[in-house]
């Protein structure tokens, strides 16, 4: 049931590198991040890709295969017809470290200037009492796998570098709506994602939304209820157009 | 970028050393930092990719929010019998009365359960437990698991920030890191060596105290729900640093990996899927795991299919259904019908969910089983039977600790998690093990930190050691591998070796074959060579990752010929019997330079009166030899 594809892997460091060819046996069933372990343990044994759990639940094989953002592991290869070229580069929004490897710190960074949950005063563990119908709404964008696709797609930081020390991203817009929305959490949060993170550099293309591995909507229950919060005090154009085109 | 013959060495000092950012790893940096330590935490992967994301069912806590009955007691007996009375008792109980306390701390952290109607944890069904005990999130609880405490890092790391102007100032993750020696002076833990996967520099960490949090060796076998980075590193770092390992003959094959495509062979299917209703089936159609409910279990599972389906609404009134036996059960038996010619067309067994619960029922209870069928199966699990046969899922095996410090026999050496062995005793229930990180990681949190407090002066690193760590790390390039082989094709062969002749189920005449091929395995992981630069060379992580995939190899094989007896995550068809006279032995390794191991027996510590006494006679019997049993109540009551 074996046939051979034409792959094109992006091969290089820092300083530059290009497309090399692969021509590469695909058997049934496999997905792109068997190929591209099939290249390292024949032909390339230094290729280097991330990878983890090769079950969609890491987040770790994020690459854009045919300029789509997607996990490699989740991509078959039966959705591509049998003489279609397959091109893997690596995430293009971060640094390239080495073939399909890319420097994701800038996630961490953000990661950690989004204040953590803050827990409610006089509430001792096992005392927390919530309701399914509550937790749901946060529950949604725990389901996070930080993949980076969303934040790799975005188009404020995707071709911008110089956004990136005022935006923090879809993935970590989101991760302040989950808190904000967290049934028991203490902290005031309805600045902190206009003043400290750039909601308004989001113009709600849902971009983001499109390539979530995990079908997060992200731009609808995550970012728009945050601009909406927000422009109950302050005005912001896109939510004004939106609420019009929308009707919502 | 860092030349191949690169010699420098980056040195950080800090009071504890945590290897490993799963559930175990993360839990004990958290507590050695909240007990006021320097702490760094060392991940291969990035931060939170760790391995406990893969943790699908729930973590085990007898809170009693679902039944009331529930308790640590009823919890250890539970452990103990899933363990088949092999387990360190007082891990068990340890495990069972702090396991509580431990999920609703990770309530404090902003962890968000599936609630009850009343607003508390949801707890779910699972093989071995007699109450719904599993704290949940769908079926991704580890994921909610390994961010909740990553989240909390973050959080401490911010309380620093605020006081120093440094968010790693007291706690730092140093991800993509591999370790590749541990450093002891005077027979004490002084720091470790080892390079940052993504540009192959050198890195050494001095400190009087290192946790171990490593996780499993699953990647010695060739159908695995574990991934890359499961290849035994902390038992094999352990094991070089003179520490021992116990119980590595027991691993647990989970019964339900996937078995098609090939490409996703060993993938984990959740026995979330039998807790909520999920049958197993063979190719006749019939519910085969009536046929092999052993006798030591007999009186607590059903013996028609309507009892057993009764249980799910009244399981206070009927038995449980035997699908939900302990995993080593359920593992043998799936294996036992697919010899017999009765297994599904790829070689498993049929999973069935699709006709006991609606499907928006599966949508919300099973997503990412759905999302993963769908997606790389082409399977739509709400409308037909999954395929699903054993995978190598767990070592119950691994570090010998303290209970109660997790301290091992080296001192200054801790390990929490799968690395550690002794809590599952011979087979570990579902949902054990993320309480198991939980307890215990913290428990080495609060070890490494008192024992960081007590010492006097630091154990200094010999630069010697320091050294022969940058030789053995650069071997795989240097001109004394030339003609070596690529160490992929070793590793290939190594899992072969281990799946076919280690497996699930053993013999001593394979077993034997299996030794001599380490052997051979040994010599030609010394020479493998690999081409190329330091910065993420994948070729090179395995060359050093391979040393002790087969340290941790040598030991199960060795451990495994040794014990003539079948129990829990160790079957062997010429000793197809549980032996009392074995329930009692502890199989111990130790190392012997750098790739062989040497086996020896120790008699396990009698479990307390008190706990001793939790359990019936009658029961006691199946697992115990006569003169094991006097001091039970029962024979003392007939004394008073």
């Amino acid at each position: 049931m074996s046939h051979w594809h034409h792959f094109r892997v992006w091969r290089g460091d820092a300083d530059g590198g290009e497309l090399v060819d692969y021509p590469v046996e695909v058997n049934e069933g496999e997905v792109v991040l068997d190929i591209i372990h099939r290249l390292q343990q024949t032909e390339a044994g230094d290729l280097a890709v991330r990878w983890n759990c090769k079950a969609g639940k890491c987040g770790s094989c994020s690459a854009e295969i045919n300029g789509r953002p997607r996990l490699m592991c989740m991509t078959r290869m039966s959705t591509f017809a049998d003489d279609e070229v397959i091109t893997v580069t690596p995430l293009r929004t971060f640094p390239v470290i080495r073939d399909l490897v890319t420097d994701v710190e800038y996630n961490y960074v953000k990661a950690r200037e989004v204040p953590a949950f803050a827990p409610p005063a006089g509430v001792a563990p096992g005392e927390y009492r919530m309701q399914q119908v509550d937790v749901e709404r946060s529950q949604e964008f725990r389901k996070c796998i930080e993949c980076y696709l969303c934040q790799n797609t975005c188009h404020a930081v995707r071709d911008h570098e110089e956004n990136k020390a005022a935006f923090s991203g879809p993935r970590y817009l989101m991760r302040i709506a989950e808190l904000d929305m967290h049934p028991l959490d203490a902290a005031d949060r309805r600045d902190l994602a206009q003043e400290d993170h750039g909601l308004g550099y989001c113009n709600i293309t849902k971009c983001c939304t499109e390539v979530c591995p995990e079908h997060i909507k992200i731009t609808d229950n995550a970012i728009i209820p945050l601009k909406e919060r927000v422009v109950d005090r302050k005005y912001d154009p896109i939510v004004w157009l939106g609420n019009k085109l929308f009707r919502r | 970028m860092t030349d191949q013959t690169d010699r420098t060495v980056e040195q950080h000092t800090y009071d504890v050393v945590v290897i490993g950012a799963g559930g175990a790893g993360l839990r004990a940096a958290i507590e050695a930092r909240l007990q006021g330590k320097r702490v760094a935490i060392i991940s291969k992967s990035l931060f939170g990719k760790a391995h406990t994301v893969m943790a699908e069912g729930g973590c085990a806590a007898a809170m009693g929010n679902a039944n009331p009955n529930d308790n640590w007691q009823v919890h250890y007996r539970d452990t103990m019998r899933g363990g088949k009375f092999l387990n360190n008792w007082r891990m068990a109980e340890l495990h069972a009365k702090e396991a509580p306390e431990r999920v609703w701390e990770l309530e404090t952290y902003g962890a968000l359960f599936d609630r009850t109607k009343d607003g508390k944890i949801s707890q779910r069904n699972f093989g071995g437990h007699t109450y719904p005990r599993l704290a949940h999130v769908g079926d991704r609880t580890g994921l909610e698991l390994i961010r909740t405490l990553q989240q909390k890092i973050v959080s401490l790391q911010q309380d620093d920030h605020k006081v120093t102007g440094d968010y790693q100032s007291h706690l730092r993750v140093f991800h993509e890191c591999t370790i590749t020696e541990l450093f002891t002076t005077d027979g004490r833990v002084a720091g470790c060596f080892g390079y940052f996967r993504n540009d192959g520099r050198f890195v050494r960490f001095d400190a009087p105290a290192i946790v171990m949090a490593t996780g499993g060796v699953g990647k010695s076998y060739q159908v695995t729900s574990n991934s890359w980075e499961y290849t035994g590193d902390g038992h094999a770092l352990a094991l070089r640093a003179g520490a021992t390992l116990i119980n590595m003959e027991f691993l647990q094959f989970h019964p339900t990996g996937m078995v098609w495509p090939p490409s996703v062979k060993g993938i984990l299917v959740t026995e979330s899927v039998r807790g909520d209703g999920g049958v197993l089936r063979n190719s006749e159609g019939k519910r085969f795991m009536f046929e092999y409910v052993p006798d030591v279990f007999k009186e607590q599972y059903a013996t028609t299919e309507e009892e057993a389906d009764r249980w799910y609404t009244d399981p206070d009134n009927n038995r449980r259904p035997p699908e939900l036996l302990p995993r080593d059960e359920v593992a043998r038996a799936i294996n036992s019908e697919v010899k017999a010619g009765r297994g599904s067309p790829h070689g498993g067994v049929f999973l069935d969910i699709a006709s006991r619960l609606k499907p928006e029922e599966i949508l919300k209870r099973l997503p990412s089983m759905h999302h993963q069928f769908k997606e790389l199966a082409d399977v739509d699990i709400t409308k037909e039977p999954m395929e699903v046969g054993p995978t190598c899922h767990y070592v119950m095996g691994g570090i010998e600790v303290d209970p109660d410090t997790g301290m091992s026999s080296v001192p200054g050496l801790f390990a929490a998690g799968e690395c550690s062995g002794g809590m599952h005793g011979s087979n570990r229930l579902g949902g054990n093990s993320l309480s198991d990180l939980l307890v215990f990681g913290r428990r080495c949190g609060l070890g490494a930190s008192e024992y960081a407090d007590g010492l006097g002066a630091l154990p200094e690193v010999r630069s010697g050691d320091v050294e022969a760590a940058i030789e053995r790390a650069l071997l795989p390039f240097s001109s004394a591998t030339d003609g070596g082989e690529n160490p992929f094709v070793v590793q290939l062969e190594l899992q072969k070796t281990m799946h076919e002749l280690v497996g699930i189920i053993r013999k001593a005449d394979e077993m034997e074959m299996a030794l001599k091929k380490l052997e051979d395995i040994a010599a030609r992981t010394r020479t493998v060579s690999v081409e190329g630069h330091r910065e993420f060379n994948p070729g090179w992580h395995l060359a050093l990752d391979l040393r002790n995939m087969l340290l941790v190899s040598l030991c199960v094989g060795k451990a495994a010929l040794e014990r003539q007896e079948s129990r829990g995550g160790h079957t062997r068809d010429d000793f197809p019997v549980m032996d009392s006279d074995w329930r009692h032995v502890l199989l111990v390794c130790r190392g012997l330079g750098e790739d062989d191991v040497e086996l020896t027996r120790k008699e396990q510590i009698p479990m307390r009166p008190e706990l001793f006494d939790l359990f019936e006679l009658d029961e006691l019997k199946k697992y115990y030899t006569g003169e094991e049993l006097g001091g039970h109540r029962a024979g003392q009551g007939e004394r008073a």
